[in-house]
């Protein structure tokens, strides 16, 4: 059974057409990364498995659920969102913006239970955001407060995660970092929604690649048949080059 | 999970500032209730006299009874409701003035003064007025401000904006069209005030505010989460319209209940929720608690000095919180620029 199912989806917003046509289907342990031009409706794409914005026509299920439809605390247990931007208002604490993730499988007041703690502990030491708690969240780089974003997203303990852009500004140590940690997450059953324009890390960590662009789903399959499409050198007007290291690694670079 | 896993320290402040601001509006609530000025214009204290029935002290005590009641009620709504508007419209600056409640309420309360309505339904004329103009503009600003099923804060705060100053305009045009006696009695009702309240009054006040401060503390991790946006908060599973509503809704209810009892008190529920969020930090499962008995503490304090700063003569406590509250605003814009300058 596809764990994440899209058919025949239309998203407009307002009054612009931002996807067409996009059917796709992600089973069980499942890791795709979406990739494509800016503008293309990546994050479209993922706002829309989230439930965030409905679809003007076509259907989407998130393990039988409709996402735009369902109570957002059966959806919250199922899906964790990682969104582009994020600003927070007040200044919390970074060990605050983890537990937030705990949200929807907290009851009465809310206060953490030690299951929250262990599950906000584990991600924040994933993330290598541990060291963190206590600092405001307004007061961390870029990078940082991606990772710690990426800990809130994975203590929700969903089996689906959706992440727009989890190594925007991330140096190489921790990007390459957090697709080691989605990669395990989906080797233990989850499956992860990876929208990237790191082409490189998206074709070494990546099972499966969908290419966005201009609102369709333009080429879906593996990372290096994908790269290597002519339909990837149309939308991005250059050329990936899918090569490999004497190692046996593969790389991918723009020519 | 170690004890150490908790907010940079706040945690383990929270109960103490917690048990600080109880103790401090207990204390100055009773000090309120014994303080006053002697016939020679000294400051005294009642005594034990005060307990005695038929006495000048007890007839006193039970004249400030009432009024100290109200201004802790009327400062622990304003403050919980500021704290829950500024996370709700994400805007530091946001609390019943911003959004045009107050506003709204003044200007049915002008309306009920110039029908001659203050009479009416056992003396709560004005009173009952101002609660129903708080909730009309609450409906109109919501309708105004809200986009699809969702109440952004952009939209939101220009509805009330422009609103307030329509009633506040609305105001001026039913006063200067009024006898003097009539706008004397407007006037000193705008400035607000809690001299001459009743005990039954603020019994009837108390439920609603008592009740909806409840709900408050209810909502206090779906407001955490809303610090974020909507978005994220519905993405960790926050019901946002539902919670938009009801928070709006119940912030509407307390702040019309507290100017129905005492008139438009301004600055309250803009200082002391951002002075107790610096010490305890933004959870608002300890800082509606905290901002609730610290904004009634502060009240009493204000009315007080109302009372007490150019006895006999009474200032409006209105114009007290005003006067204190106005350089804590500006330096709260001056840390927002700060901050911007910071994120540029």
């Amino acid at each position: 059974m596809a764990w994440l199912e899209l058919s025949g989806v239309d998203v407009a917003l307002g009054k612009r057409e931002v996807l067409r046509g996009v059917s796709a289907e992600i089973g069980a342990g499942e890791m795709v990364v979406v990739v494509g031009p800016n503008g293309a409706g990546k994050s479209t794409l993922v706002r829309a498995l989230a439930g965030l914005v409905a679809p003007r026509a076509g259907t989407i299920r998130v393990l039988g659920h409709d996402p735009a439809r369902a109570a957002r605390r059966t959806i919250a247990r199922e899906l964790a969102y990682l969104p582009q931007a994020y600003s927070l208002a007040f200044p919390f604490a970074v060990a605050e913006v983890v537990l937030l993730g705990r949200y929807a499988r907290q009851s009465g007041l809310g206060t953490a239970s030690a299951a929250d703690l262990e599950a906000a502990r584990a991600a924040m030491t994933a993330c290598d955001v541990l060291h963190l708690e206590a600092r405001p969240f307004d007061e961390l780089s870029g990078g940082e407060a991606r990772r710690v974003l990426l800990a809130q997203a994975l203590c929700q303990g969903a089996k689906c995660v959706l992440l727009d852009e989890p190594t925007a500004g991330l140096d190489p140590a921790h990007a390459r970092r957090v697709f080691q940690v989605v990669r395990a997450h989906c080797d233990n059953g989850a499956t992860a929604v990876v929208v990237t324009h790191d082409l490189d890390l998206a074709l070494r960590w990546g099972g499966t690649m969908w290419l966005v662009a201009d609102g369709r789903l333009a080429a879906r399959g593996t990372p290096a048949d994908v790269l290597g499409s002519a339909a990837t050198r149309a939308a991005f007007g250059v050329e990936v080059h899918v090569g490999a290291l004497p190692s046996g690694e593969r790389f991918a670079v723009p020519r | 999970m170690t004890s150490g896993f908790v907010a940079g320290g706040r945690g383990a402040r929270r109960p103490v500032v917690l048990l600080g601001c109880l103790v401090l509006a207990a204390g100055l609530a009773l000090l309120a209730l014994l303080l006053g000025v002697s016939l020679d214009g000294h400051l005294e204290l009642l005594g034990g006299d005060a307990l005695a029935p038929d006495t000048m002290a007890h007839t006193l005590l039970w004249i400030r009874v009432p009024e100290v009641l109200g201004a802790l009620l009327v400062g622990g709504a304003l403050a919980g409701a500021g704290c829950a508007l500024q996370a709700l419209l994400r805007n530091p600056l946001a609390e019943p003035f911003t959004l045009g409640i107050s506003s709204g309420s003044s200007l049915a309360a002008v309306i009920a003064i110039r029908l001659g309505l203050e009479g009416a339904l056992g003396g709560i004329g004005v009173g009952g007025a101002a609660l129903v103009g708080a909730v009309v503009t609450l409906i109109v600003v919501s309708q105004l401000g809200r986009v699809g099923k969702t109440l952004p804060p952009a939209t939101l705060i220009l509805a009330g904006v422009t609103i307030s100053g329509f009633c506040s305009a609305a105001s001026v045009l039913i006063q200067s069209t009024s006898g003097l006696a009539e706008t004397g009695r407007m006037l000193r009702w705008m400035l607000g005030g809690l001299d001459s309240m009743r005990l039954v009054t603020v019994g009837y006040a108390a439920i609603p505010i008592g009740a909806g401060l409840l709900v408050l503390g209810a909502y206090a991790r779906e407001l955490d989460a809303l610090a974020a946006g909507t978005e994220a908060a519905a993405s960790v599973g926050v019901s946002v319209g539902r919670t938009q509503i009801v928070v709006f809704g119940v912030a509407s209810l307390l702040v019309g209940a507290a100017i129905a009892l005492a008139g438009p008190i301004g600055f309250i529920g803009l200082v002391v929720p951002h002075a107790v969020r610096a010490l305890i930090g933004p959870g608002h499962r300890a800082l509606i608690p905290a901002s609730v008995l610290a904004g009634g503490a502060l009240l009493v304090a204000c009315d007080t000095l109302a009372r007490l700063v150019v006895s006999p003569v009474l200032l409006s406590t209105g114009a007290v919180t005003a006067v204190l509250g106005a350089p804590f605003f500006v330096a709260i814009l001056m840390k927002q620029k700060h901050r911007a300058a910071m994120w540029s």
